[in-house]
């Protein structure tokens, strides 16, 4: 486990670079294919209106992954990462056209802890709604 | 109706191993859009130390998610699965996960909750590797909507 940012060069506040996720129905067939969620509210829009949907939206797994995408490619290592949590609040409604949808994803150091650990809180936002909440990751750093 | 509450600590048996393949963490992470190289080449990998390569901190979900389900689809509690909503995912991680794990899963119920009329259920998932050895700790929280008054 090699973090490439070492922990006397952060500071509470410090803030990771943000980063921008594109999601489309393609997208959405491909992580169903790897992940194995194939729940039809991800990828069929009649399934997903019939349940009380706008639209088909994205697994929230799917933008949990990408949200910490900010964390690990700013720590180097992956496997720097010691805890990860999120709470699904909004849903990431993918429209079927060429653009589909943006998740746009900002994090900064919320504290310091023992043992060369960071507490990092993410906001990740699509549409300009709040889509995860509660979003924290804990890393060890150099 | 609200879940029965004696479900509470139940543990379920663990899953069969599933193997971790490296061409199966590839696609994931592909997936995902994630081109670090430490997905998908083996000396990028061993470079930061792993010794073979790993897999995102979220692929452990398609393990973990099976084995919940599982529980949720118990006939005995009872809860009607087509009304589940995901409402927090956690993972705590003791090392990541690499090629060549076999990973089981053990479920146990941590709580049930009604709220709002909603079930709420928080399981926990321990993933271990073939050693016996704790990997990863998943704690997910479904929540059940209340069925319509018809």
């Amino acid at each position: 486990m090699t973090a490439k940012v070492s922990y006397e060069s952060v500071e509470v506040g410090t803030e990771l670079p943000a980063q921008s996720f594109p999601v489309t129905r393609a997208t959405l067939v491909q992580y169903a294919g790897a992940s194995g969620d194939f729940n039809p509210i991800h990828w069929n829009e009649k399934f997903a209106r019939e349940v009380g949907l706008p639209d088909v939206i994205a697994h929230g797994m799917f933008t949990m992954a990408e949200a910490i995408r900010v964390v690990t490619d700013w720590a180097g290592d992956p496997g720097a990462v010691v805890d990860y949590g999120v709470r699904f609040t909004k849903p990431v409604v993918v429209p079927n056209d060429d653009k589909g949808a943006l998740i746009e994803v900002s994090a900064k150091v919320g504290a310091k802890l023992e043992d060369n650990l960071v507490r990092v809180d993410l906001v990740a936002m699509c549409d300009g709604k709040k889509v995860l909440g509660l979003s924290r990751a804990v890393v060890r750093l150099a | 109706m609200a879940l029965d509450q004696s479900f509470v600590g139940r543990t379920y048996p663990p899953t069969p191993a599933y193997e971790v393949g490296r061409e199966k963490i590839r696609e994931f992470a592909e997936a995902v859009g994630d081109a670090h190289p430490a997905y998908v080449d083996v000396e990028a990998a061993r470079a930061l130390g792993h010794p073979d390569v790993i897999a995102p901190p979220t692929f452990v979900f398609s393990i973990t998610h099976r084995a919940a389900g599982e529980v949720v689809q118990d006939p005995q509690l009872g809860l009607d699965y087509s009304r589940v909503v995901h409402g927090d995912q956690k993972f705590s991680y003791v090392r990541p996960v690499r090629a060549g794990d076999r990973l089981t899963v053990t479920s146990t119920i941590e709580s049930i909750k009604s709220l709002a009329g909603n079930d709420v259920l928080d399981i926990r998932g321990d993933v271990r590797d073939e050693a016996g050895e704790l990997v990863v700790t998943a704690l997910t929280k479904l929540v059940a909507r209340a069925a319509e008054e018809a």
